[in-house]
């Protein structure tokens, strides 16, 4: 591996795991489509950002487009609150329309310059070592120092307003009641996610950034109920996936960019079906279980009912199950069968005996 | 003018205009169902989306042939709509999380797709880029034809099962309760509004095509309560901007024609929304006015009666501070006297020395007795 290459996964890293930390609460917080409006119209801040200083390495493009950032929150909650639109049409209708202005200035205006539309959907990771900066007496690629201050800033803040950040999470009212401002949080996150969103454009172009936001934090939120746990988990899913789209676009020759945000799809389409807890697998094999069990339950309550009458000897037949629960007979030969293996029923010549276990759970069925 | 009269006469430009105002007809149409669905941000998630299907299209076939396009395009948009719905349905990640998941996954793996056509040797991929911003420019005959007929059955099938989304739009479970297959239909609308996305890529590109189903619709609902109207209205609005688009970028200035619709769209529902008579903002803003106008004057009406009814002579003059004092932070005392003054309800009997005139007595009479008489206050100020 060249040093090139271990750079390029380094800041690969580095930037999955800034782009997740706030992810995680724009997640919880149910505005993971304002990292959508936002990734786009960031764009329109670096642009108006050059126009003053031509300079891409100059920090007041990323203060430009963290004020557009804001900017779109802050049109999008003025629309929202006309009311003459709702919420998720206000997020449509604003950031395609700053998008658009940028799309249109870049055209128009910098035509020459390196600051093309291209650039808009996927940076270039491959020359990110190419530029660099003089660190701490350092020679570190520009875009890792960029993105591992941002890191640093991210995760300071999420440590030092932990718990301010949980609670207007988890329970907005309260927060407010307890004198936590919720605007400032609010816009206090937007901001942190523009400032990622303009530091991560180098690296992975402004769409793929809302992947790097969304899909670790919803991941980990299937592996887990608790929040730390959840932070650790989305940077350690962005983090692999990066890895893991670094070596597919290395070995396919294709966008690295895109083939992060790709792997990092394909993490959280495997989590999204083999998570224990949550997972669509494991939701299937409970709901079949749950199948087996209230039929196996529905057996035993039969037998029960019919223990001991004059009757019996008739409903105890397997094949009177057919008829009177309207059981497939090859369904109810499977029910039987479960039955047994779970020790509810006997089977003794054509007939069912409900052993000890049988008769509690159907007493404490009907106890219910 | 020259550019009306090449809209009419120029061949190419006719082409080109003719494919935009379908393409804003049919997402306009669509749209103001998603929007009245709350479901703007599908319409975004699923322009993304489709980029992997139309490149994986062309990689299978090797044509750029409109129909190979739009069909990958219509497959991806719907795969991703069933990814989105998956999630919602059985895990706990909320809607918008699962839109943002589909909308960069799927566009990331159209863009890997996307570099991926360009190393493999033919040269016929050139051109597949135009789909990210669209390039109206490229339309031609037969893509007018696919669309003009895509967008055909599309509206048909709109008009056919009018009823039935209609009521699906504004009360499902209504809907479900009189028997009607809700989820059928639901699939239904949704293929129908892929397939209104997937016609527009062309020509405004995976990005921007969001903003073409929900911008006309939002326009559009500020003019009218009425469905049928408003999809009309919808329909028109796009229309407007997709011919717009197509003449701007037609005078060859090399903008993409997806970010100029947009752009003409923006201001269309900007206008809109300040100007539609009942719901515009400044005819809202009018109102307010008149209303905070009328409740000054009012109330200092009302004032000057309430003073007058504590002292025996009538003809006992007050001042503005008094009438101040009773309107703590409403300011405009003065103002609203002169106005009342104008109209002959009161009058200044000495230097800052006001009383009601008869007029004024019998209209301040008849306001308290609109607003119940309102006793209470009197009492109050007697106590005190």
């Amino acid at each position: 591996m060249t040093t090139a290459q271990l750079e390029i996964q380094l800041i690969a890293v580095v930037v999955a795991a800034a782009c997740a930390l706030p992810g995680v609460f724009l997640v919880l917080r149910r505005m993971a489509m304002m990292s959508d409006a936002i990734s786009h119209t960031v764009l329109l801040g670096i642009v108006l950002a050059f126009f003053v200083v031509s300079d891409f390495g100059n920090p007041l493009l990323m203060i430009g487009a963290a004020a557009v950032g804001v900017l779109t929150v802050s049109l999008t909650e003025l629309l929202n609150k006309t009311g003459l639109v709702k919420e998720d049409a206000a997020i449509g209708l604003v950031f395609p329309a700053l998008f658009s202005i940028a799309v249109i200035l870049i055209g128009v205006f910098a035509r020459n310059v390196h600051l093309d539309t291209h650039m808009v959907f996927q940076g270039d990771l491959v020359f990110a070592p190419f530029d660099r900066w003089q660190v701490l007496g350092l020679d570190l690629p520009r875009t890792l120092v960029v993105m591992t201050v941002i890191l640093l800033l991210n995760a300071v803040l999420i440590t030092v307003f932990y718990k301010e950040l949980k609670l207007a999470t988890f329970d907005a009212g309260l927060a407010a009641a307890m004198g936590f401002s919720p605007a400032l949080i609010h816009y206090g996150l937007m901001t942190m996610v523009s400032i990622t969103a303009v530091g991560a454009f180098d690296a992975v172009g402004s769409i793929l950034v809302i992947a790097l936001m969304i899909a670790p934090p919803a991941a980990a939120y299937l592996l887990t109920d608790r929040l730390p746990v959840m932070l650790g988990l989305s940077v350690l899913i962005g983090a692999v996936g990066s890895i893991l789209g670094y070596w597919v676009a290395h070995y396919f020759d294709t966008t690295i960019a895109g083939s992060m945000v790709m792997m990092i799809g394909v993490l959280f389409g495997l989590t999204l079906l083999f998570s224990p807890q949550r997972g669509l697998v494991a939701l299937a094999r409970r709901r079949i279980r749950q199948k087996w069990e209230f039929s196996q339950t529905m057996l035993a309550i039969h037998l029960l009912n019919h223990a001991g009458t004059a009757h019996a000897e008739e409903e105890s037949r397997v094949d009177h199950l057919w008829e009177h629960m309207r059981w497939h007979p090859a369904f109810a030969e499977q029910v039987v069968r479960y039955a047994e293996r779970k020790g509810v029923v006997r089977r003794h010549s054509g007939h069912l005996i409900l052993t000890d276990t049988g008769r509690n759970l159907a007493q404490q069925a009907m106890m219910h | 003018m020259d550019i009306l009269y090449s809209l009419f006469f120029d061949y190419t430009l006719r082409t080109v205009a003719i494919g935009t105002a379908i393409i804003g007809i049919v997402s306009g149409a669509l749209g103001c169902f998603a929007l009245l669905r709350k479901q703007s941000l599908l319409g975004d998630a699923i322009s993304h989306a489709t980029l992997p299907g139309v490149v994986i299209a062309f990689l299978l076939t090797g044509s750029k042939a409109p129909l190979v396009l739009i069909i990958g395009g219509i497959i991806a948009g719907w795969l991703a709509t069933l990814l989105v719905t998956t999630i919602v349905r059985h895990t706990r990640i909320k809607e918008d999380s699962a839109l943002g998941i589909a909308l960069s996954v799927f566009f990331g793996f159209g863009l890997v797709m996307l570099a991926f056509s360009q190393t493999v040797p033919n040269a016929n991929q050139a051109g597949l880029n135009r789909f990210l911003f669209g390039q109206a420019a490229a339309i031609i005959e037969r893509d007018v034809i696919t669309m003009g007929v895509l967008g055909f059955i599309t509206l048909g099938l709109m008009t056919l099962f009018w009823k039935e989304f209609k009521i699906l739009s504004f009360d499902p479970e209504y809907a479900a309760s009189l028997g009607f297959p809700v989820r059928w239909l639901d699939i239904l609308l949704t293929t129908l509004l892929v397939v209104a996305i997937v016609i527009g890529l062309q020509a405004v590109g995976v990005i921007l095509m969001s903003a073409m189903v929900v911008a006309p619709a939002a326009a559009a609902r500020q003019w009218t309560n009425r469905l049928g109207l408003m999809v009309g209205l919808a329909a028109l609005f796009g229309a407007m901007s997709g011919v717009g688009g197509a003449m701007v970028s037609s005078l060859g200035s090399g903008l993409g024609t997806g970010p100029v619709i947009v752009l003409i769209i923006s201001v269309i529902v900007v206008v809109s929304m300040l100007l539609a008579p009942n719901r515009g903002l400044v005819w809202n803003w009018i109102r307010q006015q008149r209303n905070r106008h009328r409740l000054r004057l009012e109330t200092v009406l009302s004032d000057l009666y309430i003073l007058s009814q504590q002292h025996q002579d009538p003809s006992h003059g007050h001042s503005i501070e008094i009438l101040r004092a009773m309107n703590v932070g409403r300011g405009g005392v003065e103002h609203s006297l002169h106005i009342l003054l104008e109209k002959g309800y009161v009058q200044e009997i000495g230097p800052d020395s006001w009383v009601l005139t008869p007029r004024g007595l019998a209209e301040a009479k008849r306001l308290l007795q609109d607003m119940n008489g309102l006793p209470q206050p009197l009492q109050e100020v007697t106590v005190s």
